[in-house]
């Protein structure tokens, strides 16, 4: 633990030449105790605010600088990691440092240990704005305040947020990354007594961000949500927005096509068959004119475009370097920093587009529901991906291709794989959106209308 | 107190000296450590380091909130001016006047009781610990055996403009493991002391207690014996018995978060979701049957949900949640409970320097009631019983949940019998503790740990603590599948 430091010392790692300084002091210190080890440093500095309202005034407003060194050795085969939060001085960067040493040394031989990557270059990705990055308390609070005017009198609850940050990465074997990226993302309700309505908007660029069509588009769809009624549960059509897309794929991904689920054989992919459904194509794609992050993971790997799905074929698994090595292939760029139980999440996940928008998806079933949000999802297996959740912030019983009146929110427990099996997914949208998360990774989905959603209670259990 | 204390003083003075009525800061010191094994070897072993400081403001009725992880007096400052700063811009939309609960500033230290500092245990003995259980698990035919243990430091030292000065000390740890076997088509787990393993704040005394290597066969025997045991039956009503790891999670989802008062005031609608629980009826509402008492208590030695002051310097102390079934309490912090004429309730916990002090489960939990659960058994004619959580999904009011268990039993005529997997139930929040006719008594009573609560944007990964023993529903909907 850290003792405070004077003023003027160096310190947050700041901007991306600070954050080289760090990375390159880190392998400094590693090579002068071990002159044979392997390391990989990342450095990632910069700030992180969020704006957060409801009942219609901002009630929690944040902002913090970041300063994240995180460090992995391998001596002689064993391996470990540390990281810190805080000052990156002389001081605690030995004691980053020793931590990492003295786990090693206890540490068994790692015989999965792949190795760090070797030097390669990285594509050209910048997903960055100047004045998303320069984005003050003052801005996010005016767009609160449009969100909430825009919402016509109604209780209004939800976040604005900007972030922009410097990412470095060094190897001790000469692989060398940075970048940087802005994220701005509004994630609000509209609330009637009876009813929620949602809007969300995410950008590299704030300036994107349109807060007052937003708090209409809550509104309008809170008020049609209003005094929902019960709907009995069953087997119905869905058109479900890309916040439940979202939720799925993330789902299907990290169950299915992560490297470490494939090799324990919980994973229910089979590559080269045609599992899913042939409208469908994922692909991870981080230079994405509309995508946000990074274009190298935190093991200093590329991100590459490739597809994970092509035309209902699953065609590639999700890897770090550890699942590659053992499956005998490379690294997707698909590693997550620290201690991860899932070992990879897909980073930027694209699904295609189709030619319809929702008003079209929804003309096109017969008796369904549309749903906005997915909510508290949990898998009941993970081999069968049967999940279990319920529908939150509006969801419509449609009748002939028309909204017929809200339900109240429902219970579903559904096999994710199931519900875009061959002949499941009835059209795709075209209102792709971007859903960021630091996290969890970036997707860019649309609506999706699929043949058959297991709902299996209503509000009344 | 030292040169940490100074710098969270001199960030309250930077924000006062910027117009802020009220402010108060956090300089923390922190340290984390995690250890993993996989199948008999080690996974990782991930050591995190955290320094910093967290300062409010309050400017009218609006917050700021500003966090450095730079621990400089210099730094400190500047971050005391910018929360200042963003309370001001809060202001551009504000809401309704506030006065904060009334809490006399405390001078004070607290530190968490530890008889073997988790610290002194060499990493080796934790790896050959951790080894050996996946090892063992892996030799009872385990397809993946995992195990963890974890250890958390903080001292933080807190500062208001109402002159409080506390300093605290809190060792956490714990540990778990389980087994998971494959089959065609699904798979089976088990796990040891619960899904999530068992903390509190207490030294590595806890680790040895819960005695990993004489529970590693057993737990990956059992899944192994899952996978060819009959599912468990779908019926719209029956009697289930719920152990009492499962219950400490029935108690978080549908009684914790239901009771935090932000959520109940909608300050969390738009993420967390808010409560069906209506404030005007505080005092009165029926939440369960008359054995469902619960209390929310900080003060509780060795549980994962103690501390001696939260993050808004209130003291720790008991708050009643529900008495003999009905609706009495609410878990809040000073702001919240100010809005709802209540005294500041102590529940207010940050997740580190750089996130804001929100209202946070302590430890909430029930109160023994008068049976054993071979009693319990005993007293059923046609029943389940299921322990050990494996998922739980709860809708945004807290009302409407679903949970599922790792493993469940049979009981016919007052006796436990055949295994039964995928056992799951669902309820209706207070229909469901209005059901309840027996609960565990003292020798059945413990206090579970929780380290993985989400709650907050930015999220916050908080640290709760639930006493629990096992109970009886009655008339429950059970097996609902996919």
């Amino acid at each position: 633990m850290s003792a405070p430091r004077a003023p003027g010392g160096a310190g947050n790692a700041g901007g991306p030449g600070i954050a080289s300084g760090v990375a390159a002091r880190v392998l400094e210190l590693v090579r002068d105790r071990a002159p044979g080890a392997q390391a990989e440093v990342v450095v990632r500095s910069g700030t992180s605010a969020l704006t957060r309202f409801a009942n219609s005034f901002i009630h929690q407003n944040v902002a913090e600088d970041l300063n994240h060194v995180a460090l992995r050795v391998a001596l002689d085969g064993h391996v470990a990691a540390t990281s810190l939060d805080g000052a990156a001085d002389e001081d605690a960067l030995a004691r980053l440092v020793a931590g990492a040493f003295d786990a090693a040394a206890v540490s068994p031989v790692d015989r999965a240990w792949p190795g760090v990557t070797a030097p390669e270059d990285v594509p050209a990705v910048d997903h960055w704005d100047d004045a998303t990055a320069e984005a003050s308390p003052d801005d996010r609070a005016r767009g609160v305040a449009a969100f909430v005017a825009a919402a016509g009198g109604l209780v209004t609850a939800g976040a604005l947020s900007t972030e922009a940050t410097h990412t470095v990465f060094a190897n001790s074997a000469g692989q060398a990354a940075s970048g940087r990226s802005t994220v701005a993302a509004l994630d609000a309700i509209a609330r009637t007594p009876s009813s929620d309505g949602v809007a969300r908007s995410s950008s590299v660029a704030f300036a994107d961000i349109d807060a007052r069509a937003a708090g209409e588009r809550a509104a309008g769809k809170a008020r049609s949500a209003a005094d929902p009624t019960d709907l009995e549960p069953g087997r119905y059509e869905v058109v479900i927005e890309p916040s439940c897309v979202a939720n799925l794929l993330g789902f299907l991904l990290i169950y299915g096509f992560a490297g470490r689920a494939v090799e324990e054989g919980r994973s229910f992919v089979r590559l080269g068959e045609p599992q899913l459904d042939p409208l469908l194509t994922i692909r991870e794609d981080v230079a994405h004119p509309r995508m946000a992050g990074l274009a190298f993971d935190p093991e200093g790997t590329p991100r590459r475009a490739f597809d994970l799905v092509r035309d209902g074929v699953p065609r590639a698994i999700l890897h770090d370097r550890r699942t590659a090595a053992m499956a005998g292939t490379t690294s997707t760029g698909n590693a997550v920093l620290g201690a991860n139980p899932w070992g990879v999440v897909p980073a930027s996940l694209v699904v295609s587009p189709g030619t319809a928008s929702e008003e079209e998806l929804v003309r096109g079933m017969e008796r369904g529901i549309l749903v906005s949000d997915f909510w508290y999802t949990r898998v009941l297996d993970p081999r069968t991906l049967v999940v279990t959740g319920l529908t939150r912030n509006g969801a419509w019983l449609v009748e002939d291709g028309r909204i017929v009146r809200p339900v109240r929110n429902l219970r579903f427990t559904q096999s994710y794989v199931e519900a875009l099996a061959p002949g499941r997914i009835r059209g795709i949208g075209t209102d792709q959106s971007l859903l960021a998360d630091e996290d969890a990774g970036s997707f860019l989905v649309p609506s999706l209308h699929l043949g058959s959603w297991n709902f299996t209670g209503g509000a009344k259990g | 107190m030292g040169p940490m204390d100074d710098l969270a003083a001199a960030a309250v003075e930077a924000a006062l000296a910027a117009g802020a009525r009220y402010a108060d800061a956090r300089a923390m010191d922190s340290r984390a450590e995690v250890v993993t094994a996989r199948n008999g070897v080690l996974d990782a072993i991930h050591r995190d380091e955290r320094t910093g400081i967290g300062v409010r403001a309050l400017i009218g009725s609006s917050w700021g909130f500003a966090a450095t992880p730079d621990p400089s007096p210099a730094a400190a400052r500047v971050a005391g001016e910018r929360a200042a700063a963003i309370a001001r811009a809060s202001a551009l939309v504000a809401g309704p006047d506030l006065e904060l609960a009334p809490v006399p500033p405390v001078v004070g230290r607290w530190a968490s009781t530890c008889r073997e500092d988790p610290w002194s245990v060499p990493l080796d003995e934790k790896v050959a610990l951790l080894e050996g259980v996946t090892r063992e698990m892996r030799d009872h035919g385990a397809t993946t055996a995992e195990a963890a243990t974890r250890v958390w430091e903080t001292r933080k030292w807190f500062r208001s403009s109402e002159g409080a000065r506390i300093e605290q000390h809190i060792r956490e740890c714990g540990g778990g493991m389980s087994a998971t076997v494959v089959g065609d088509g699904e798979t089976q787990r088990r796990s040891y002391p619960g899904i999530r393993g068992q903390y509190g704040t207490r030294g590595w005394e806890l680790v040895r207690e819960i005695d990993l290597p004489a529970n590693a066969a057993r737990i990956a025997d059992e899944a192994r014996a899952l996978l060819t045991a009959p599912q468990c039956p779908s019926l719209d009503a029956t009697d289930l018995i719920l152990g009492g790891e499962q219950m400490a999670l029935q108690i978080h989802e549908s009684v914790g978060h239901a009771v935090e008062l932000d959520r109940i005031l909608g300050w969390e609608a738009a993420y967390a979701g808010t409560s069906w629980l209506d404030l005007a009826e505080l005092g009165r509402l029926r939440f369960g049957s008359p054995l469902m008492t619960i209390t929310a208590d900080a003060t509780l030695p060795g549980a994962l949900g103690s501390f001696g002051y939260d993050d808004e310097g209130t003291p720790a102390h008991p708050v009643d949640i529900v008495r003999e079934g009905v609706w009495v309490g609410v878990l809040s912090g000073r702001d919240t409970a100010a809005i709802a004429g209540l005294p500041a309730g102590g529940a207010v916990r940050a997740d580190g320097f750089n996130r804001i002090p929100m209202v946070r489960m302590t430890n909430v939990g029930l109160l023994p009631g008068e049976h054993t659960l071979d009693e319990m058994i005993a007293a059923t004619e046609d029943g389940i019983l299921m322990d050990t959580n494996r998922s739980w999904s709860i809708d945004d009011k807290r009302l409407n949940f679903q949970f599922g268990c790792e493993i469940g039993w049979e009981i016919k005529g007052g006796k436990r019998g055949r295994l039964l997997r995928n056992p799951t139930y669902t309820g209706i929040s207070p229909r469901f503790w209005g059901s309840m006719d027996m609960l565990g008594n003292r020798a059945e009573w413990r206090i579970w740990g929780t380290p993985n609560c989400g709650k907050g944007q930015p999220g916050q990964v908080g640290h709760t603590g639930h006493p629990a023993a096992p109970a009886r529903f009655r008339g429950m909907r059970v097996g609902v599948r996919g």
